[in-house]
């Protein structure tokens, strides 16, 4: 199978085509299962690779063309298959399969139903170009293709203004991070003269610490853009304006990962160039902990799991900082499992209410929407690191690895944000599924989804249980190390041999972590279900930091004023530029000739008597001419 | 036979070359101011002629040059009178002061 490894990314590539060239018109309500099942074969395939990956073939290229080759340039169309790509190939073909599965259901009735199962599709294969990539280039091309989906998909609804709006946002702002991708493609064709991955890596000795710290910081910025970190992060909790199984798979499970992917799949560059690493932790923990705080205080649903999803990227880019690239894609792959669940959920909440998002007028659904409830709650427990679910072992694993690598105030931070995490989780559920319906209309019309959309919720939760464990046990000696290790660790600069791992500051660091995330837990459960501080009269006593939370840190207000009025004055200074310099040059010119025009058409006065008139003078001023020169009248 | 001298067949020429000048340029009749370039053509061709006669070889150049404007002539009638004829389609007339839709 790894030999015919194209075939998974092609899958959805056909769905894109059929559905986008006859949807419309023959297939209509066909499109959505015609998509899900090439996503289900693709699932299948992706399996067969990873176990073949596993069943000892650790690398392998699968070259399908010569993209471009001028000179020493030389690019091919090539699957690098790895430990790496194979775990992302399964986590995103899997995901993807589930959400679409839930989306026939969830956008039964939305008239735009083929277009929709035209663009998800397109993204999935944008996205397996983007795992497969042997090279920069045609990563770029997945990079660029999941950021065109993103903008088509978060503007589905184009016809109201909000999603038009953040889908043109995300875009512009991951412009910006793709900006960043391209110079540091640049600047790596220009140092090691390819652009491919082992061929850089292996030279990564030959280009000065100053130049891989460029290159790296560069290729940071194109992952900030696309994960969603500070300071690139705004676009993402706009995106929620999507349809609920965009945010789920694009916001949640695979697009955002790619910047984490790109930094994992860079490690051997990123490990020569020390202070980008370091660079790279930092922000990841400020923008996990700014992202927490800021889903403290959300009260639409869908906006509180975006916060959400923003800040565990904040984890995986710490854990990157800290050297443990492993526990990285380990929480990548549990997180793409829960925090799918948890939007998925959110949306099967949405669904069933009728399309209201505020958690305010929830409460008590669980009686009404039990399938829901219960995997929402599993997902929930795996997002708060509760034992033995899934984010237990990976995020825990994070912060293990930067105490034990050195880095104490990030554990301090992430310890810190996962008790913020287990609280702004227990809210959000306690306040949907909780306590007295504080809607009762609404309460009385909410029903549980249809089977198409609870089957892939559940399926999600055993994900969620289960990948944790299965992966990540035991801890840092689990499976994942021994299958990613090989592709992420640089020679000379191998770890500890994970064979003799201490158990016991294992333990008490997992302790730590687990106490804060029940402290968090149980801080929740008694504001809102004792009212043991009653949660608005916290507010009120926060003062000041609750109105900073509730307005997200003024963050877009602060890009609004300094960028985008910047921009816009920018723009009409160009334009008026335009129009009165450059239009009015050629304007000016056009009026001279218009000008000169006027006055000699005098002389175009359609009778043919003057034609033959100024002929025949003509003739006459010649003869004489010509007469004067011959007898000498007029002189030489 | 008593030789016609050569400026009289140039003065007959030049007489016959402005009346048809003067035809062309005042004539508002498309098929008259035809007839009058017929008539410009037709007086060059006599001083070719006469000239040829006068001075020429035995080969006779100038004559030869009548064959041509008579061709050229013939030409530009045909042309000329299709010219004429669609106009009148166009427009009942063939006075062509009244044909001046070219007028800038």
């Amino acid at each position: 199978m790894i030999d015919r490894v194209w075939l998974i990314p092609a899958l959805p590539l056909a769905a894109f085509l059929v559905n986008g060239l006859f949807g419309r018109r023959w297939l209509g309500r066909w499109t959505g299962p015609l998509a899900a099942s090439a996503l289900g074969l693709s699932a299948v395939g992706a399996t067969l690779v990873f176990l073949e990956v596993l069943g000892g073939r650790a690398q392998s290229v699968v070259t399908l063309y010569r993209w471009i080759g001028v000179g020493d340039f030389r690019v091919d169309v090539a699957a690098l298959v790895d430990p790496l790509s194979s775990v992302m190939l399964l986590v995103v073909t899997v995901v993807s399969f589930l959400v679409h599965v839930y989306a026939i259901g969830y956008m039964e009735h939305d008239h735009g139903l083929p277009r929709f199962f035209t663009w998800l599709p397109l993204f999935v294969f944008a996205m397996l170009v983007l795992v497969l990539a042997d090279n920069y280039l045609l990563m770029f091309v997945g990079w660029e293709g999941v950021g065109l989906c993103s903008y088509l998909l978060i503007g589905f609804w184009f016809e109201r203004n909000e999603p038009a709006m953040a889908a043109k946002k995300a875009f512009v702002m991951n412009r910006i991070g793709d900006w960043g991708f391209t110079i540091g493609m640049i600047a790596t064709f220009l140092v090691f003269g390819s652009m491919n991955f082992r061929e850089v890596f292996e030279h990564v000795d030959i280009a000065s610490q100053g130049v891989l710290v460029l290159i790296c910081l560069a290729f940071f910025l194109g992952a900030a853009g696309k994960s969603a970190q500070l300071p690139l992060h705004s676009w993402l909790p706009d995106a929620m304006e999507g349809p609920t199984p965009v945010s789920a798979l694009i916001h949640a499970a695979t697009m955002v990962t790619a910047g984490v992917y790109l930094v994992a799949r860079s490690t051997p560059l990123f490990q020569a160039a020390g202070p980008a690493l370091a660079i790279v932790g930092a922000v990841g923990a400020l923008t996990a902990i700014f992202a927490a705080t800021i889903a403290l205080v959300q009260f639409d649903i869908k906006r509180v799991m975006a916060y959400s999803t923003v800040s565990q990227l904040g984890y995986m880019f710490l854990a990157l900082g800290v050297g443990a690239p492993v526990a990285a894609i380990f929480h990548l792959a549990t997180h793409a499992f829960f925090k799918a669940l948890l939007f998925l959920g959110s949306g099967s909440v949405i669904h069933g209410v009728g399309g209201e998002q505020d958690m305010r007028k929830m409460g008590g659904l669980r009686r009404k929407m039990p399938v829901t409830y219960w995997t929402m709650l599993l997902a929930g427990g795996a997002l708060a690191a509760l034992p033995p679910l899934a984010g237990f072992w990976s995020k825990d694993e994070i912060v293990g690895a930067a105490f034990t690598n050195g880095y104490p105030l990030l554990w301090a931070v992430g310890v810190f944000t996962g008790a913020l995490t287990a609280f702004y989780v227990t809210r959000a559920l306690w306040m949907t599924f909780h306590g007295q319906p504080r809607d009762r209309h609404l309460y009385d019309h909410a029903h549980e989804s249809p089977a198409i959309m609870t089957v892939p919720l559940v399926a999600l939760a055993v994900g969620s249980a289960g990948v944790g464990v299965a992966l990540g046990f035991p801890p840092e000696g689990g499976f994942i190390h021994r299958f990613l290790a090989p592709v992420v660790e640089v020679a000379g600069h191998t770890a500890p041999e994970h064979v003799a791992v201490e158990y016991g500051p294992i333990l008490a660091l997992a302790a730590v972590s687990v106490v804060a995330g029940l402290v968090g837990i149980g801080v929740g459960l008694s504001m809102y279900a004792r009212h043991r501080p009653d949660p608005s009269a916290v507010a009120r006593a926060a003062g000041g930091l609750y109105t900073v939370l509730v307005n997200r840190y003024w963050v877009d207000e602060l890009y609004d004023h300094r960028f985008v009025d910047a921009a816009k004055a920018f723009a009409g200074a160009t334009w008026a530029f335009d129009i009165h310099v450059i239009d009015g040059l050629v304007d000016r010119l056009g009026w001279v000739a218009t000008g000169a025009a006027s006055l000699l058409r005098r002389t175009q006065t359609g009778v043919v008597g003057n034609y033959a008139l100024s002929v025949m003078a003509g003739l006459l001023a010649v003869l004489a001419l010509y007469g004067g020169l011959a007898t000498g009248v007029i002189g030489r | 036979m008593t030789a016609v001298p050569l400026p009289a067949f140039i003065a007959v020429s030049t007489l016959l070359f402005f009346i048809g000048a003067a035809g062309v340029l005042m004539k508002r009749n498309a098929v008259v101011i035809l007839m009058c370039v017929e008539l410009m053509l037709n007086a060059a061709n006599l001083a070719l002629v006469a000239f040829s006669r006068r001075y020429g070889s035995v080969d006779e150049r100038g004559s030869v040059f009548v064959v041509f404007v008579f061709v050229i002539a013939a030409a530009e009638v045909a042309v000329g009178l299709a010219i004429v004829l669609s106009a009148y389609r166009n427009r009942p007339t063939v006075d062509v002061d009244e044909l001046h839709q070219l007028k800038g």
